[in-house]
């Protein structure tokens, strides 16, 4: 199959801006699904709200949009009616860890089997640029137009802080690396995180002066490195990308199965 | 196995936003935007079939379709 076997044609072109690194997620995830050869019928995809979230819109799987930070309470839901579907849970970085932080960590916690994708682009951008948890101390925002005094959350740590069994980090200049981790991730049993530094030219890169989409691409390019290269030891603030978390650990679907079967022996 | 060879550029003219992401990104310097502001393929003959073009469009806009894809599919 095509990569356009799995969109929704009709939908397009899509409500993203000009160099959004939302459009470059969505075809990387593709790419992945196509790879590890998923049929559309058993993806389902759940989002929540954001520019991030019109992203089930497009994609021709089992969808649904939800409401802000909640896109991984209904998809447990789902999971646990539906154990044999795969989820793909793509959040944007104020969805997934302002409104939704509870819910993350939680789901983290409780290894369903799922794949949480954070499409982490610093800032909310369908409401007009105001600063987001990822933002981070020293950011331009609307809401900060003094600078940004609070800290961002590193997701990587958050996650493996917080129990996931699968964590792993990639940009949007590394549409390679990005399909394979987004690959690995949805095989992998257990709860998967990906985030996926990305970029908003039209906020955050403006409101920072960090250019066009071109111009925030290549800052990905020079200012990541591949998890534990030589590069992190001489210059700390280059920021990891690569698989950072892959372990078994029991899945929760399975779990509760056999606390049905135990139930029903009576013991 | 050989290295395929470039049949054309397939460009989504209506979904293209003219980010230009292909054109700054391309090895070999293909692509280049039209008087539209859309992506056009002003040099395939240097084309090195890297797709990541195809890979980095935003829009789902460009496909690079080689001869070998194209022989599988008829």
């Amino acid at each position: 199959m095509a990569v356009k076997d799995y969109i929704r044609e009709r939908f397009f072109p899509h409500i993203w801006c000009s160099g959004c690194g939302h459009g470059m997620v969505l075809n990387g995830l593709l790419r992945a699904i196509e790879k590890i050869g998923l049929d559309k019928n058993e993806i389902v995809m759940v989002s929540g709200i954001g520019c991030s979230a019109r992203i089930s819109g497009y994609v021709d799987f089992h969808t649904l949009h939800t409401i802000h930070g909640r896109a991984l309470t209904f998809a447990t839901g789902i999971k646990m009616s539906r154990p044999e579907l795969k989820l793909i849970v793509p959040m944007g970085d104020g969805d997934a860890l302002a409104i939704g932080g509870n819910h993350f960590i939680h789901a983290a916690r409780r290894n369903m089997d799922m794949t949480a994708i954070v499409i982490n682009n610093r800032i909310y951008g369908m409401t007009g640029g105001q600063y987001s948890p990822l933002s981070g101390y020293g950011t331009m925002s609307t809401t900060s137009p003094y600078s940004n005094i609070d800290h961002d959350f590193d997701v990587v740590e958050l996650s493996v802080a917080a129990g996931a069994s699968f964590v792993g980090r990639t940009t949007t200049y590394h549409v390679k690396q990005m399909a394979d981790i987004l690959g690995q991730a949805i095989v992998h049993k257990g709860f998967s995180v990906v985030e996926i530094m990305s970029q908003c030219p039209t906020y955050f890169g403006r409101q920072n002066r960090l250019g066009t989409a071109i111009d925030m691409l290549e800052h990905f390019k020079e200012n990541t490195t591949p998890v534990g290269s030589k590069a992190k030891q001489k210059n700390p603030d280059l920021v990891e990308r690569g698989i950072f978390v892959q372990k078994k650990m029991p899945e929760y679907c399975d779990e509760y199965d056999k606390i049905i079967e135990r139930a029903k022996k009576g013991n | 196995m050989k290295e395929p060879k470039l049949k054309e550029h397939v460009i989504n003219r209506d979904w293209c936003k003219g980010c230009s992401i292909c054109v700054y990104f391309c090895p070999n310097k293909v692509l280049e935007l039209d008087d539209g502001d859309k992506a056009f393929a002003k040099r395939p003959e240097d084309c090195i079939c890297c797709k990541l073009c195809e890979f980095r469009c935003p829009d789902l806009a460009i496909e690079v379709i080689t001869y070998r894809e194209s022989e599988v599919i008829l």
